[in-house]
């Protein structure tokens, strides 16, 4: 799809569609591009629910009277939750943890909150490391350049996952040792940290691709032919053209690193107990599913609607940044 | 001549082109070899040659777009060839450029009013009545709705995202605009309309201009004088109507005789030049005279000893057997 059949089919609508076609921005456009892709549109909703509702964490078990720190051991019988479903209720509408007795809503709200700042604080670092990087390499290039781009090809010949079992432990002893930050808050720093290093390489590598396409378009040699300084030339004129392919990363990178913090935390290499990510929850429940299966359902649903509904909008937001590129 | 806004001698830009792991020099492009070129005021001169030659090099080595090799660039009697980027500043509000492609010369993403008025902020001045109405009139003038300048440049025409990028050049009232290829991009009909405006804003401003163009006719119709290149070099320089008229270089002649005649009788009756070959690689020219692979003329002096500039009636003429 490209824009013009984007605006012809729009005009053909008639009712002085014409008129509106006035002083559209490129953003304008992709934003209604966005609008159009209703799939896209629903998982927005989807993903600012479940980003609004871990805000919210606090005010929302606030109104059902639960905290996760509470064990709620009335609700227990031999280490397992009385009543249906894992011990749904309208106190306990997601049920009760098995063995501990804490209230799984609350687990999963509070949960979220710190799979959310892990992923969210990865994406920014990552990218704004890469635009960064991948500006300076390609606009400035030279010997900057070859050590920039062999520093991220040494990266990127490491596997990130077998990195991270390998390098958490030492890597949170040393935070710990330098006093950054203690017990889980080190962990969540290392995740971010090693998250990020092994992150960053893929997308400066397109930025600096995107940078070495751009510096030769005419515009930028205009820019210099005014005498537009070097910083100009990098905020003004390339950079407002590198900010669909930041979004288009930081969306469709989010989910991955949602199910990475699942991932490491559910491996016991990430975040660990008494604080309860979504990994956290799983593994735990990974022990109790014969009996308890709701335990494992519905944190696993969660984790499977929020990555998917962050999926498809990150596709659907690259559809309409970037329609030029082909499925 | 202290009315030449600009004079250009000995001019030289060679490319190195490197490979290799660790970036050595593999060889050299010759892009631009000893050109010698004057712009007197309020005139316009064309700069011809086919696609190669360097044309588009020397336009902007002279803006120090580019960090010429060899040679000086005298503008308005001050050398600016050894002048750093900060130093050029001040300057670059007196030598503007217009660009090829209409297409790649505007950021997609900024308004043309943001276009239009980038040089007053860079440049880091206010002018007259606001920025806004400056920017408006300078719309009107080049022939665009000034209601649209919050418009961006997808919605305009080719041709009239040619006339913002004249608007943007002409913005700081520069004294010399180097026009690169000006109308090369755009349909015949629209060409008509943007030399006209280039004709217009020249004795309004009192702009001097340096056209670079592969259309003669073009040329012929805007310029005073003509200084034809091949292979980065100068291979004549005549007054516009003797270069048409009596070409001494065979290489002008052999491009003038490329351009068609709308006439058939005479276009069936007369003689056609045609050059056999491809144009040389300026990473390896011919020595001697670089037209001397294609020239029907040539002998053995072309082939071993570079011609120098002679005076053949009005024309200087680089050849060793001029016409």
């Amino acid at each position: 799809m490209s824009a013009t059949t984007n605006l012809s089919s729009l005009s053909s609508q008639g009712n002085g569609a014409t008129v509106e076609l006035a002083q559209r921005s490129p953003r304008q456009i992709a934003w209604i591009r966005l609008k159009r892709n209703k799939v896209a549109m629903v998982s927005a909703g989807v993903a600012l629910f479940f980003v609004a509702i871990a805000f919210l964490a606090p005010v929302i078990t606030g109104l059902f009277h639960v905290d996760n720190t509470t064990l709620y051991l009335d609700r227990l019988k031999d280490g397992q939750p009385i009543g249906v479903a894992g011990g749904i209720s309208w106190a306990h509408p997601f049920g009760i943890e098995p063995g501990a007795g804490r209230d799984l809503m609350a687990l999963l709200l509070y949960g979220s909150r710190i799979s959310f700042s892990i992923a969210i604080i990865t994406a920014i670092t990552y990218v704004g490391i890469g635009l960064v990087l991948g500006i300076s390499a390609a606009y400035i290039g030279g010997a900057l350049d070859s050590v920039i781009g062999r520093i991220a090809d040494f990266l990127l010949s490491f596997p990130t996952t077998f990195m991270f079992v390998a390098l958490s432990v030492p890597l949170t002893m040393r935070v710990e040792a330098l006093g950054i930050a203690k017990d889980n808050g080190a962990r969540i720093v290392v995740m971010v940290l090693i998250l990020t290093v092994f992150s960053w390489p893929g997308f400066f590598r397109v930025v600096r691709s995107q940078v070495l396409s751009l510096r030769e378009r005419e515009f930028v040699l205009a820019a210099s032919a005014l005498g537009a300084s070097r910083s100009r030339i990098i905020f003004k004129e390339l950079l407002p053209n590198l900010w669909p392919l930041a979004i288009i990363y930081l969306s469709i990178s989010l989910p991955g690193y949602l199910a990475a913090e699942a991932v490491f935390s559910f491996l016991g290499v990430g975040v660990q107990a008494p604080s309860s990510t979504w990994g956290l929850v799983l593994n735990d429940a990974s022990s109790f599913w014969q009996r308890d299966p709701a335990y494992l359902a519905i944190p696993a649903g969660m984790v499977i609607v929020v990555v998917l509904s962050l999926n498809l909008l990150g596709d659907g937001l690259r559809d309409a940044l970037d329609p030029k590129s082909d499925r | 001549m202290s009315e030449n806004i600009l004079e250009v001698s000995n001019l030289r830009k060679y490319f190195d082109i490197s490979g290799g792991i660790i970036g050595r020099k593999r060889h050299t492009v010759k892009a631009v070899d000893g050109v010698d070129l004057t712009v007197a005021k309020g005139e316009t001169v064309g700069l011809v040659g086919e696609s190669g030659c360097g044309k588009t090099t020397v336009g902007r080595t002279i803006l120090k777009l580019y960090e010429p090799t060899a040679g000086s660039i005298i503008f308005e009697g001050e050398d600016i060839t050894k002048y750093s980027q900060r130093k050029m500043k001040p300057l670059r509000a007196q030598m503007q450029m217009i660009f090829q492609d209409p297409y790649s010369s505007l950021n997609p993403r900024h308004t043309v009013g943001d276009i239009v008025a980038a040089s007053f902020a860079i440049h880091k001045v206010t002018p007259e009545g606001g920025v806004k109405k400056t920017v408006q009139g300078l719309l009107e003038r080049v022939g665009l709705n000034p209601e649209h300048i919050n418009r961006f440049p997808h919605e305009f025409s080719g041709g009239q995202r040619q006339r913002i990028g004249i608007a943007r050049a002409i913005a700081l009232r520069p004294k010399l605009i180097i026009a690169d290829e000006p109308v090369s991009a755009l349909d015949v009909s629209i060409q008509a309309q943007v030399v006209n405006l280039l004709d217009d804003l020249q004795s309004e401003f009192g702009l001097s201009y340096l056209i670079v163009a592969h259309d003669l006719s073009v040329v012929q119709h805007i310029s005073d004088r003509v200084v034809v290149m091949y292979l980065g070099k100068v291979m004549e320089v005549a007054r516009t109507e003797d270069l048409f008229k009596s070409p001494h270089h065979p290489y002008t002649k052999a491009l003038l005789s490329a351009v068609p005649i709308p006439d058939p009788t005479i276009e069936r009756s007369r003689e056609r030049i045609t050059l056999v070959g491809d144009l040389p690689s300026p990473a390896n020219p011919p020595t001697g005279c670089v037209f001397n692979t294609r020239c029907w003329k040539a002998q053995d002096i072309c082939r071993n000893s570079v011609p120098a500039q002679r005076t053949v009636g009005t024309s200087t003429v680089a050849c060793h057997f001029p016409e």
